[in-house]
């Protein structure tokens, strides 16, 4: 009886700290939820939200940046791809369809092994199949306006016109990831410490504690800066330029991020930063 | 035995083998002839047929699914209970379908012999098995309700795609019984040269139906993964095989009888230890003490190559989604293999630590002691470089104190290359570790014996240096592309040394003399915590992964094809992910001590005098 209440004890303390380890040394990661389904209004976007409704659907739900980024090297990073259309075309290896930018993105989409860039095909298919899913079906599963939306927001990111139009019809239930930054599709978060938070402010400003040092010093924001500058240095952040402070630094996308009662709370605790260490 | 009486008794034996065996391919290959485009029913056959002249398929696609179609059963969480009664189900499943792989080998080496202690050993094997047998049987049931009860709409789809392969299933399982039953009630029946033999052959037969049953049970998982022979809505094509031989099926088939050997020996080993402890004669410890090594051995062999097994089927992700090899690797889920990287550093240090504390069986082995605080260190910093994150989630002022998201020393640790190289280190000092203990009390007899350990010392410095160069070059001084390819390299580096080193010590250690007899029973009752820790670890292990290759589909039941909408669809937590599992491996030793305590019991006989009439 003494052994197997000790052998016992052991397999106990066992499990115990590979539980410990897994909950307490591991950082507990929340994973995204599973993108909610809702019908796209397009009849009142502009284009600068339809370009910013591609940029999303490109960071979350096209799962875009799983390869097509600097760091992993599996696909060719998106900021070049309106850049390098004309030479793509004009390779001996291209038999599509495309005659420019929009439809070469478009058939890069849908039909992605109808070329393949040089070295970013299947293992041992010579670079004739692509390793891309077709967007529009699987777990993707975008609509023929979401991808559309990538379209602008590539054509955008590459310095080009923007050649595609919004549609009228969204499409039947399009998806529009749920991601956790996003104004939409999530829960308004309730106290502005959330939203520093979130919104990774305290990684370039000192504020609410945090040490960032990329950009000014907020901790007494509010005794020199009224309610509609710090509005418009949040959503236009480009604006203004604080003195010894480069421009570009700082995402312009907030607006889109945020909801309406979170900037403003945001606004208020700001304009509220008089000095004594940041606290209103 | 006259060689006259021997010969023809031979050849009867090798036509009731060779008869069984084929009677066995027959039947197979009868159900695998039959999985092809086959439908049972003849009316729908032809409904089929009808309806593709028509262009429509006769099946329908999966459901679009709303949280209103899973019924729920008061505030149980669904997915809690068919997780729970999934991962109860394979680990049985897995131990009574490793056991008798063994027990056949276990057997046939006794044979091979003529020592019975191998007989006896392996028979004890089969007993504990047997009572994990219903328990198997039981889980399944349970994890069928519990499918029926809570995701009615999957389980409807999957038996549309699977229908065929779960009537064979079935049919099959009566088999598995039949035999198994035979194979281990008769076990003292069919004793002797014709018997034994017939008693081999049921064993053969026995993993064979228990191999081709998980091979189908593995088709429905994949499937779930990777589906296959259905077009992209989920319309099933009618062609059984072809959902069967989908792209990860074969993958999970190689990597789950590797794994399942060295788990069941693990189980066996935690067995062997917990009578080793409980015994009271040295005949007894001397007995479980060589039941524990063998199992520990059993559990080593299949666990040196479950890591190339495992880089196989993540290749096999990687090649059919991207997206999920990259979800597996690169995301969430990238964090699990820490916790992976410290269960598989406990289940090597637990192993080397039983052959090091069983090195005192011989005093012979007091040569070697030497080197074992050389061989820990090794597996130690090996275990500590697995164990180095890539990267690390961290605050603001951590980011700023570290420089980046990367340590300016160990960052360059926590990439693949460095840990292929690790792991590969670790499989050869474990091998290094072995040799020596076979080496503990022999003295090798032969005249080139110096020039056969110098082959020795060159072999392991060569393979070594190989398997650092390669993991250094392709990992700091190459493209990113070639990063990985490098593991197939030292994988094969590791594999040459493995088997050359035996092959050489075989021969070194021909005709060598016994300095000190291995003392059976003269070990340290810790070396007995070794073999739970073993048993434990592999479980949790098990556990995690399962929860691993199965999250990998994240909001989707059937990948791409039949999405998740229950309000348990999003992917968890990795503490509550460990929590489950914990709770699983915690309900799976409560059984297993069960099971351990049924046999023991199984074995006694009180005397009652009075009791009954005399006469």
């Amino acid at each position: 009886m003494r052994n197997l209440s000790k052998t016992i004890f052991f397999s106990l303390l066992v499990i115990l700290a590979f539980a410990g380890f897994s909950n307490f040394v591991v950082p507990q990661l929340q994973p995204a939820p599973p993108p909610k389904e809702e019908v796209l209004d397009l009849s009142a976007m502009t284009m600068d939200q339809f370009v910013a409704l591609g940029g999303r659907l490109v960071e979350g739900k096209g799962t875009c940046m799983l390869c097509h980024n600097e760091v992993g090297g599996r696909a060719p990073p998106l900021s070049q791809s309106v850049e390098l259309t004309p030479l793509r075309l004009a390779d001996a290896r291209y038999e599509g369809s495309a005659t420019d930018s929009e439809s070469y993105l478009y058939e890069s989409m849908l039909e992605p092994s109808a070329f393949v860039v040089a070295g970013f095909g299947k293992a041992g298919s010579g670079d004739t199949e692509s390793p891309m899913p077709d967007v529009s079906g699987g777990s993707i599963g975008m609509s023929e306006a979401e991808v559309l939306a990538v379209i602008a927001y590539l054509q955008d990111l590459g310095g080009e016109d923007i050649s595609v139009e919004i549609p009228e019809d969204a499409g039947a239930a399009a998806e529009e990831e749920e991601d956790e930054e996003d104004g939409e599709g999530r829960e308004p978060f309730e106290t502005v410490e959330e939203i520093i938070d979130e919104f990774t402010c305290g990684a370039c400003h000192m504020v609410a504690g945090e040490e960032g040092d990329l950009g000014p010093d907020l901790n007494a924001i509010g005794a020199t800066r009224a309610h509609d500058y710090l509005r418009r240095a949040i959503l236009d952040p480009n604006a203004d330029i604080a003195e010894g402070y480069e421009a570009d630094m700082m995402p312009d996308d907030y607006g889109e991020q945020m909801f309406a009662g979170e900037l403003e709370m945001l606004i208020e605790f700001l304009a509220g930063l008089q000095g004594e260490g940041g606290e209103p | 035995m006259p060689i006259s009486s021997r010969t023809p008794g031979k050849r009867r034996n090798r036509i009731i083998a060779v008869g069984a065996v084929m009677v066995l391919a027959l039947l197979l290959l009868a159900i695998a002839a039959n999985l092809t485009g086959l439908d049972v029913s003849p009316a729908l056959a032809e409904e089929t047929a009808a309806a593709s002249v028509e262009g429509e398929s006769a099946y329908a696609p999966p459901p679009r699914l709303s949280a209103e179609d899973y019924p729920r059963i008061g505030n149980i969480s669904s997915r809690a209970v068919v997780w729970l009664a999934a991962q109860l189900h394979l680990w049985f499943a897995a131990f009574v379908l490793a056991v008798p792989i063994f027990v056949f080998i276990i057997e046939a080496i006794g044979m091979y012999t003529r020592d019975e202690r191998y007989d006896k050993m392996a028979y004890e094997f089969i007993k504990v098995s047997i009572t994990a047998y219903s328990l198997t049987a039981i889980l399944g049931g349970l994890l069928l309700f519990s499918l029926i009860l809570f995701y009615p709409d999957l389980w409807g789809y999957l038996t549309t795609v699977f229908k065929d392969t779960m009537f064979y299933y079935a049919l099959l399982f009566f088999a598995e019984s039949a035999i198994l039953y035979i194979y281990y009630y008769g076990w003292n029946w069919l004793q002797g040269d014709f018997r034994k033999w017939l008693h081999l052959t049921l064993g053969l037969m026995l993993n064979a139906v228990g191999t081709v049953l998980m091979f189908l049970a593995n088709s429905w998982v994949t499937f779930m993964m990777s589906p296959a022979g259905v077009d992209a809505a989920g319309v099933f094509s009618g062609d059984a095989w072809a959902a069967m031989h989908n792209h990860l099926w074969n993958p999970i088939n190689i990597h789950r009888v590797v794994a399942n050997v060295a788990f069941g020996g693990s189980i066996v080993g935690a067995y062997a230890a917990f009578k080793f402890l409980n015994a009271t004669t040295p005949e007894e410890k001397a007995h479980y003490d060589w039941m524990g090594y063998n199992a520990n051995f059993i559990a080593i062999s299949a666990l040196l190559p479950l890591p190339f097994a495992g880089y196989y089927l993540t290749a096999e992700i990687y090649a059919y989604s991207q997206q999920m090899g990259i979800t597996l690797m690169g995301g969430v889920f990238a964090w699990l293999f820490i916790i992976q990287a410290v269960l598989i550093g406990s289940l090597f240090l637990s192993a080397n630590y039983y052959l090091w504390c069983g090195m005192g069986r011989s005093d012979g082995a007091e040569r070697y002691n030497k080197y074992v605080k050389w061989l820990a260190l090794g597996i130690v910093g090996a275990f500590l470089v697995w164990f180095t994150p890539h990267t690390l989630v961290l605050t603001n002022a951590e980011l700023k104190a570290l420089g980046g998201p990367y340590h300016k020393i160990l960052g360059p640790l926590g990439i693949m290359p460095a840990k292929n190289t690790a792991v590969n280190v670790m499989i050869v000092l474990t091998a290094l570790s072995f040799m020596y203990y076979r080496r503990s009390n022999k003295v090798a007899t032969v005249s080139w014996v110096a020039i056969g350990n110098a082959a020795q010392v060159a072999l392991f410095t060569a393979g070594l240096f190989n398997i650092f160069f390669l993991g250094i070059y392709h990992g700091y001084f190459t493209n990113t592309v070639y990063k990985v390819a490098a593991s197939i390299p030292q994988v094969m580096t590791t594999l040459i040394i493995i088997v050359a080193s035996m092959v050489l010590d075989r021969f070194i250690y021909r005709g060598a003399k016994e300095v000190a007899p291995l003392r059976w029973g003269r070990v340290p009752a810790r070396a007995q915590y070794a073999l739970f820790l073993l048993a434990v670890a592999f479980t949790w292990l098990m556990g995690l992964m399962g929860y691993i290759r199965s999250g990998i589909r994240q909001h989707w039941h059937v990948k791409d094809i039949m999405r998740d909408a229950s309000v348990d669809a999003q992917t968890p937590t990795m503490g509550y992910a460990a929590n489950m599992v914990s709770l699983g491996v915690i309900i799976f030793f409560v059984m297993v001590i069960f099971v351990f305590w049924l046999s023991q019991v199984s074995g006694k006989k009180s005397l009652a005098p009075g009791y009954w009439k005399a006469g």
